[in-house]
């Protein structure tokens, strides 16, 4: 589980010379019921890692849509306590790793050493969390190194060589490359210089790289697919959900999986 | 101790919560702040538009009316509402901007609640020919559309905001939004000791001048320091700027007035420091108005400027060590202290300060005539007079019923 379960996925993909594909949804929106539907609906059609986010109140790194997706579940209750349950009832049935993505707030509330033995209890294997850089991350990924969960981190097209270092030095799992300077969020293009962005990454890690932040269509999938290890997409598939139904998004989805 | 330690902490608060993308920029700030604080010139140019441009330094006024009508210690008010664009809002703004300036950025961004740091940022702006967007909860724009449109006039952009609670913490996840979209060429233009560091160590330097004025003229006219400074604690900007050239003293009393709005039993308050618990909001750790999960919840003020669910964390530091205390006012309060001192000294305070004054009518008249206490009068009031003509309106008729 955790970590090892997360390299296995990369190193199965990498063998077949593919990449990951690794879906967000947020827990909660609209319902718990209908993401583990989705969840499972996904990883039947060939999701790699399903990332999972817990919603919270003032989510700055997030666009519109996930930032609706979340006040939906806020609205509905969701929480941290409620997302672990729907994780558990996930595991039951689910091969394929699973990531929280939560802010840290809601997580230091919970507790760190509580929330490390719950994650490890209900099965989740990596956690990424977009407000805690990597010098106030300390006391968390302590606790999640000690129950084997991964300790996913972001880089930037801003961060800089010896932040570079720093960040992938002690990260695991993989590393969550932001495409973009921005939020969360579809978008028509690429930020030119993105190929340059993931070879400076590539250099000084070993870890498999994860693209995520504005990737909305096969196309761009394809685009990146030869500079990276897994492609991460949220906001077009919450909102193609959103708007029309799950079977849309996994039409979408069975596309991406097709061309990475 | 010199505090923020290296990496942005005051004790356990403040740090750096954002994400990755605005890591660097943080970096290059607390740099050019650090090399500009050194720098003559830089210090000169500011003082320069401190004096010539802000009208520093603002009197420290002996409220005659107001000592005798509260029978206790002798009060003195410092006039940061006299600062041009009224409110101790351009301090920072001058400085931030002229920071932005060196570091080669040619756009500001800011937040704004009651507008006030709006009018000042737009100001700032303009007058160092820089572009200005303005980010403002739908709802302040309507409190406060008198503001909306100075910040126009002043050639800034102001974008409504209709995510959330319409207010200024709403402002503020847009402003982080934008600069982190904008930040290379982009200078948040932060307005409170609030945010990631180095903001609150920065915002606290600038806004410094108040405490710093404050301690020379109280010498000069009496020959000794005050007993008791008084000011509102929103974020606390003008707060940690009287207080923090006293912090060694240990004789000052500190005093923060934090926005009670209808009781705090009533859910229905901003004070954080009073109600909240630590938590992690907006790029740093400190008291937050939050459930129990750790979400943010909704506040409330009279006073658009108080109403935020956080506060910098070097308060929440002075909290916890004791070296001032914190006692949240009540809109009734606040409304009360903002009619008594137009009344008794002719001058209307903004309903932030009327927070202070209030926290003062209650501190004062248990105190020695011998004493001295400061209030800050952190702004003008007439931004806020037309909400509360409304208010006192609905009072009459409330009570006539």
């Amino acid at each position: 589980m955790g970590v090892e379960k997360i390299d296995a996925v990369f190193t199965n993909r990498k063998q077949e010379g593919r990449r990951a594909l690794i879906v967000y949804l947020c827990a909660g929106d609209p319902s718990p019921e209908a993401v583990a539907t989705a969840v499972e609906h996904l990883a039947e059609i060939g999701v790699d890692i399903i990332e999972l986010g817990v919603p919270f109140s003032d989510p700055v790194a997030d666009g519109p849509v996930i930032q609706a997706a979340s006040a939906r579940a806020l609205a509905n209750g969701m929480n941290l306590e409620k997302t672990l349950l729907l994780v558990q009832m996930l595991r039951v049935r689910l091969n394929q790793p699973l990531v929280l993505m939560s802010y840290y707030n809601p997580l230091l509330q919970y507790g760190l050493d509580k929330l490390a033995r719950d994650l490890a209890e209900c099965g989740v294997d990596g956690l990424i969390v977009p407000d805690l850089p990597f010098e106030e991350g300390g006391p968390l990924r302590e606790k999640l190194k000690s129950k084997k969960i991964a300790a996913i981190p972001l880089v930037a097209p801003t961060t800089t060589p010896a932040r570079l270092n720093k960040i992938t030095s002690i990260g695991e799992g993989f590393v969550y490359c932001v495409s973009l300077t921005g939020v969360t969020g579809a978008r028509d293009s690429l930020p030119p210089g993105i190929a340059a962005y993931l070879e400076r990454v590539r250099k000084v890690t070993d870890l498999p790289l994860g693209v995520g932040f504005g990737i909305s269509s096969p196309d761009q999938a394809v685009m990146l697919a030869p500079h990276c290890d897994g492609i991460i997409v949220g906001s077009v598939v919450v909102e193609t959900i959103y708007k029309k139904g799950l079977a849309a998004a996994a039409e979408l989805v069975r596309e991406l999986r097709q061309v990475i | 101790m010199h505090l923020p330690d290296v990496n942005g902490h005051f004790g356990s608060y403040g740090g750096r919560f954002v994400p990755e993308t605005l890591m660097p920029a943080l970096e290059e700030i607390e740099k050019a702040y650090r090399e500009a604080k050194e720098d003559a010139l830089f210090i000169k140019e500011l003082n320069y538009y401190f004096e010539q441009y802000a009208g520093r330094p603002t009197p420290l006024y002996f409220a005659a009316n107001l000592t005798k009508y509260l029978g206790g210690a002798r009060i003195y008010l410092k006039r940061e509402d006299l600062n041009h664009t009224g409110s101790h809002k351009l301090n920072n703004a001058l400085g931030q901007a002229l920071l932005a300036r060196r570091m080669g950025k040619k756009r500001v961004i800011a937040e704004t609640g009651a507008g006030q740091h709006g009018v000042a940022a737009a100001t700032a702006a303009a007058l160092l020919g820089m572009e200005c967007v303005v980010y403002m909860g739908e709802e302040d724009t309507h409190r406060q559309a008198l503001n909306v449109f100075r910040m126009e006039l002043l050639g800034a952009k102001v974008i409504p905001v209709t995510a959330g609670s319409r207010t200024l913490k709403d402002a503020v996840n847009e402003a982080l939004r934008d600069w982190v979209t904008n930040v290379e060429t982009t200078h948040y233009l932060i307005g409170s000791v609030v945010g990631p560091h180095p903001y609150p160590m920065i915002v606290r330097d600038f806004q410094a001048v108040i405490g710093q004025e404050t301690r020379r003229q109280i010498l000069e006219e009496t020959g000794r320091l005050p007993d008791h400074l008084f000011a509102c604690v929103g974020g606390g900007s003008n707060a940690m700027g009287l207080f923090y050239p006293f912090i060694q003293d240990d004789g000052v009393k500190m005093w923060g007035a934090e926005a009670a709005g209808l009781g705090i039993t009533t859910g229905r308050h901003a004070a954080s420091l009073t109600a909240g618990r630590p938590g992690v909001f907006q790029g740093a750790y400190s008291y937050v108005i939050q459930d129990e999960d750790g979400q943010i919840e909704p506040v409330y003020s009279i006073s658009a400027g108080l109403d935020y669910p956080g506060v910098g964390p070097e308060h929440s530091y002075l909290k916890d060590t004791g070296r001032a205390v914190y006692t949240a006012i009540s809109d009734f309060e606040a409304l009360e202290a903002f009619q008594l001192l137009s009344r008794t000294e002719g001058i209307i305070p903004a309903l932030e300060s009327a927070h202070a004054v209030a926290l003062a009518m209650k501190i004062v008249p248990g105190l020695s005539p011998e004493e001295i206490v400061v209030i800050n009068i952190s702004g003008r009031g007439d931004k806020d007079v037309e909400q509360v003509q409304r208010v006192l309106r609905k009072g009459e008729k409330i009570r006539g019923s």
